[in-house]
């Protein structure tokens, strides 16, 4: 496959202004990329870069979408001039995919820019084979794992011959697995194009990088190598959020409870499945699990995507019933009830067992922050002073205080995060289940995040986390239970 | 590219009032399918509920806006011409697809509610896109279903009191489901922030006090 | 999750999508003119004696279609008690009215429904979507910015159902799942909306990333074309449409809707 010419980006003093907004999102821009030069890209949440990617890709949109200052021109034309020219891969891997096929979606970009047919189809087969994707033409495009949806967007990126790739944050979404395979295929695919990597995770790419840029408010604070840049502004970067390589890491603080911990929940031979729409019997994804999860203590429950992780937690927490095997939970924590979570009613499960779930806006149910963390109180028929007492130190503890009336949508993704764990604190349950805690976060949200759940296991609740995130793990887990595959050993340290 | 000068600017701002940006396109479709999910849950619920109403005649008029509300919503969303019309039709085609019991009567029936909705708008002159745009496209949108009803569904076999009252039910149904209840979720997505890319949503963070980039 | 297609390998799934909706709205178009049991009954005969060669298999054929029946007794009984009176009366009471005339709608109503949406679910379960816009695009010539568009929004819908699910979930977790069951479905449904409108705007930049939307002309990789058995496919429908009125027409039971 020859390759296409690479693309050159020049931008002097450019700004950008959504329409609606007061603030620039980006402001006096000037900065200079010569054709094959691969860049990275970094800076706080909310300095621009995603604005800048989607300015370079053309996709920001005309005066109904926001106000234009200088010039930013790819190859001396508008971007919005040269589609075709910029190809952009962005963060979530299932906003990214068009058609149910995946050939059709490789194919769609050709498509687009009037590529004859006979050769879309040697594209097609020639852009999957550069990013290692093996699977047919015809394979359903939702049938894949987020790793191998990311390579099927670069694809079809890729078929488009662009001399400038953009990647927006294309690992973030993804296990660390999914993030090498991404990173791999890149690089093995992006042949002599320009290239714009914006990524938190920068060890996975700094070595390949030629130059490191860093956007601040008012336009360039840092360009330069990448050993420069990151000696000299190690601490901005990583109190900005990003994973400065060589940075030490982030351990629990506080004293572990013994083994002789009061358990509260166990699970004997237990399997987890889903039903899916319409059949009688679940379909299971990991059998033969055995487990304790006990007061004070962390317990993290790590393997593969696919191998049931999600299932498992949301089983423990009484959200699905167990397909097979035993969940009983034991006296102090039943207190009363039938020993099995899946038959508590939902009330019953606010006071025991809390879920903060992988995706936080699927929890979300009201307008205004402070009402999100009063739910639960409500639904457990506190007064009005008894809630406010719950609520206020929440809001406090966890820096959401003067978002109290903001409505929860329009928060940040960490914001959003630290959101749903303070609802489900709020009721006091006696085991807290969180579902990839740290999925997409950047460095500094990661820390508080690791924190706060560490605060929680200190004042005695049990806490089972899901994660592929290793560092996690080790900062904060007592017991580690790996999942994949059908036998699984008891969980140990 | 600099800022264009006066002239072209209102050209250009008035071509762009009616072309749709692919943003629009999509949302449009988007709209169009999620209430096309709901219309689906809503037809499970449909059955029950009518058998219960089948002791009140002509009283199901009353349920015939659950199925109007999807071209309310995407007019008062996108506001460009013909939203509305396209996102009623979007969410009968799913709706029959994902497999309700009425198929292709559902798509005809969608067309023309559609139609209905549309010329609510048209009324208005494409200029209006508040309280009584939505108001007005509901009463028209339940206007067309309570015509096509009464006199192409099952709904013809029935004698003329229950036939009049299914008519004015779906009127009433089309001006409170289908306008009121649709110009409430507008209101509400806009303050979630969902609707920033369109008109809706920025009157809303414009009118909110606290400027969410203060932050 | 794309919508499930009921059975790729069945026969009927390799006609053009677009002679399979020409002959449901055929066929479609003409029951809807008239209610009476006499076309209805007809049209369904036909419809059944041609169910074998569509190659879809019983268990698959009963999965999709046991809502209809249900409706179609529904809409029956509803007509039986509230049919448009002739006749004699056999019962009546408050505005029920149980008369020959409304037994004889209800008998034609049970037929109609039966056969306008057999067909219909027979043919369109069978089509895949992109090779229905393809087919809408390249032969209708309906502009592929909207059809597209159309359909990429349309491929979300197994994911918002996944959503949807998620989402009660959530609230079970949170405490509210116990009652309120009308306001707990509103509050679902507008998360969902949410979080569909939040997955479209993403969609739409990706799309146009990849030159959607953008000027110039555009090319398509997978060609829908027309074979003779397509054109079968439609005058059969044409002529069991045709059939069905004529026989109604010669019995005398042919009733237009509109002059009931």
């Amino acid at each position: 496959m020859t390759g296409p010419r690479p693309a050159a980006v020049t931008a002097s003093g450019w700004g950008w202004r959504h329409a609606g907004r007061r603030r620039w999102a980006v402001r006096n821009l000037d900065l200079s990329v010569p054709p094959g030069q691969r860049v990275l890209l970094l800076g706080a949440s909310g300095a621009g870069k995603s604005t800048l990617m989607r300015g370079m890709a053309g996709v920001l949109g005309d005066q109904e979408d926001g106000e234009q200052t200088g010039s930013l021109l790819v190859d001396g034309r508008p971007p919005a001039q040269v589609r075709g020219r910029a190809g952009l891969v962005l963060q979530d891997p299932d906003a990214q995919v068009v058609l149910a096929r995946v050939g059709d979606d490789v194919a769609f970009g050709c498509e687009n820019l009037g590529v004859p047919r006979d050769e879309i189809w040697r594209r097609v087969d020639a852009s999957l084979d550069a990013v290692g994707l093996q699977v047919a033409r015809s394979h359903p495009s939702s049938q894949l794992s987020g790793g191998q949806k990311q390579r099927l967007a670069l694809a079809g990126v890729l078929a488009m011959r662009p001399g400038l790739l953009l990647l927006d944050e294309p690992t973030a979404n993804l296990d660390p697995e999914g993030a090498v395979e991404v990173r791999d295929a890149v690089l093995a695919a992006a042949g002599e194009a320009t290239l714009v990597v914006v990524e938190h995770r920068v060890e996975l790419w700094a070595a390949f990088m030629d130059r490191v840029i860093v956007l601040g408010e008012d336009g360039l604070i840092a360009d330069g190598a990448p050993t420069e840049v990151f000696g000299r502004l190690a601490e901005e970067l990583g109190a900005a959020g990003v994973w400065v390589p060589g940075a030490a890491a982030w351990r629990s603080p506080r004293p572990h409870a013994t083994r002789e911990a009061a358990p509260l929940l166990a699970a004997e031979g237990l399997a987890v499945g889903r039903r899916a729409a319409g059949s009688r019997m679940p379909r299971i994804v990991a059998s033969g699990i055995s487990l304790t999860v006990a007061e004070g203590r962390a317990l993290a429950v790590t393997g593969p995507n696919g191998a049931g992780k999600s299932t498992l937690a949301m089983t423990l927490a009484g959200l699905l019933e167990p397909a097979a095997g035993r969940l009983r939970a034991t006296g102090p924590l039943s207190a009363g009830l039938g020993p099995e979570p899946a038959r508590w009613r939902s009330r019953q499960l606010l006071t025991r067992i809390g879920m903060v779930f992988q995706e936080p806006e699927h929890q979300l149910l009201t307008g205004r922050v402070r009402d999100e963390l009063a739910v639960g109180p409500r639904a457990l028929g506190l007064d009005d002073a008894a809630i406010a007492e719950r609520v206020d130190p929440l809001l406090e503890r966890l820096r959401l205080g003067r978002l109290a009336a903001v409505n929860p949508f329009t928060l940040s993704g960490g914001e959003k995060r630290r959101l749903t764990v303070a609802a489900a604190l709020a009721t006091r349950p006696r085991v807290l289940v969180l579902d990839e805690p740290t999925y997409g976060q950047d460095a500094r949200t990661w820390r508080e995040l690791a924190d706060l759940i560490d605060e929680v296991r200190y004042a005695g609740t049990a806490v089972v986390f899901v994660t592929h995130d290793r560092e996690l793990v080790d900062a904060l887990a007592d017991d580690c239970l790996p999942i994949g595959g059908m036998r699984v050993p008891e969980a140990s340290r | 590219m600099h800022t264009a000068t006066s002239a072209s600017a209102v050209a250009s701002s008035r071509a762009s009032r009616y072309r749709w940006r692919v943003v629009d396109i999509v949302v449009a479709s988007v709209i169009g399918v999620a209430a096309g999910v709901v219309f689906w849950l809503w037809g499970q619920a449909w059955t029950p509920l009518s058998t219960a109403l089948v002791f009140l005649p002509g009283l199901d008029g009353l349920l015939a806006g659950g199925w109007l509300f999807a071209g309310v919503l995407g007019g008062l969303v996108i506001r460009k011409p013909g939203a509305a019309l396209y996102t009623e039709i979007v969410a009968a085609v799913v709706s029959m697809a994902v497999g309700t019991q009425w198929g292709p009567e559902t798509f005809i029936w969608g067309v023309i509610e559609g139609v209905g909705a549309e010329l609510g708008f048209a009324i208005l002159l494409y200029r209006n896109w508040r309280l009584p745009a939505a108001l007005v496209s509901g009463a028209v949108a339940g206007l067309s279903t309570a015509i096509l009803d009464t006199n192409f569904s099952s709904i013809a076999a029935q004698s003329f009191e229950y036939r009049t009252i299914y008519f004015v039910a779906a009127i009433v149904s089309g001006i409170l489901l289908a306008g009121l209840v649709s110009w409430l979720i507008v209101r509400a997505l806009a303050a979630t922030g969902a609707l920033d890319r369109f008109g809706a949503g920025r009157e809303a963070r414009s009118r909110e006090a606290d400027d969410p980039d203060a932050a | 999750m794309s919508l499930p297609i009921a059975d790729p390998a069945a026969r009927i799934s390799s006609f053009n999508p677009v002679a399979k909706l020409a002959a449901t709205m055929v066929m479609t178009l003409t029951l809807l003119l008239s209610i009476d049991p006499v076309s209805a009954g007809v049209m369904l005969a036909f419809v059944l004696a041609a169910l074998p060669f569509t190659g879809l298999g019983a268990r698959m054929l009963w999965l999709r279609t046991w809502p209809l029946l249900i409706a179609a007794v529904l809409g029956a009984a509803a007509t039986v008690l509230y049919g448009r009176p002739s006749g004699d009366s056999y019962l009546q009471w408050g505005l029920v009215q149980v008369t020959d005339g409304s037994l004889q709608l209800a008998l034609a109503i049970l037929l109609r429904v039966l056969a306008i949406a057999l067909p219909a679910v027979v043919l369109l379960s069978t089509t895949d979507p992109t090779d229905l816009a393809d087919g809408l695009s390249q032969l209708v010539r309906l502009p592929a910015r909207f059809v597209l568009g159309a359909l990429a929004g349309l491929r979300l819908v197994g994911l918002l159902i996944e959503d949807w699910r998620e989402l009660s979930r959530a609230r079970r977790a949170r405490g509210v799942a116990d009652r309120g069951r009308l306001r707990r479905f509103a509050g679902q449904s507008f998360a969902l909306f949410v979080l569909a409108i939040r997955r479209g705007t993403k969609l739409a930049t990706a799309m146009e990333a990849r030159g959607f939307g953008a000027s110039g002309a555009r090319t398509w990789a997978r060609p829908s074309v027309l074979r003779p058995r397509d054109a079968v496919l439609v005058l059969i429908a044409a002529a069991a449409a045709t059939a069905s009125a004529t026989v109604a027409l010669a019995a005398g039971a042919w009733t237009f809707v509109w002059a009931l």
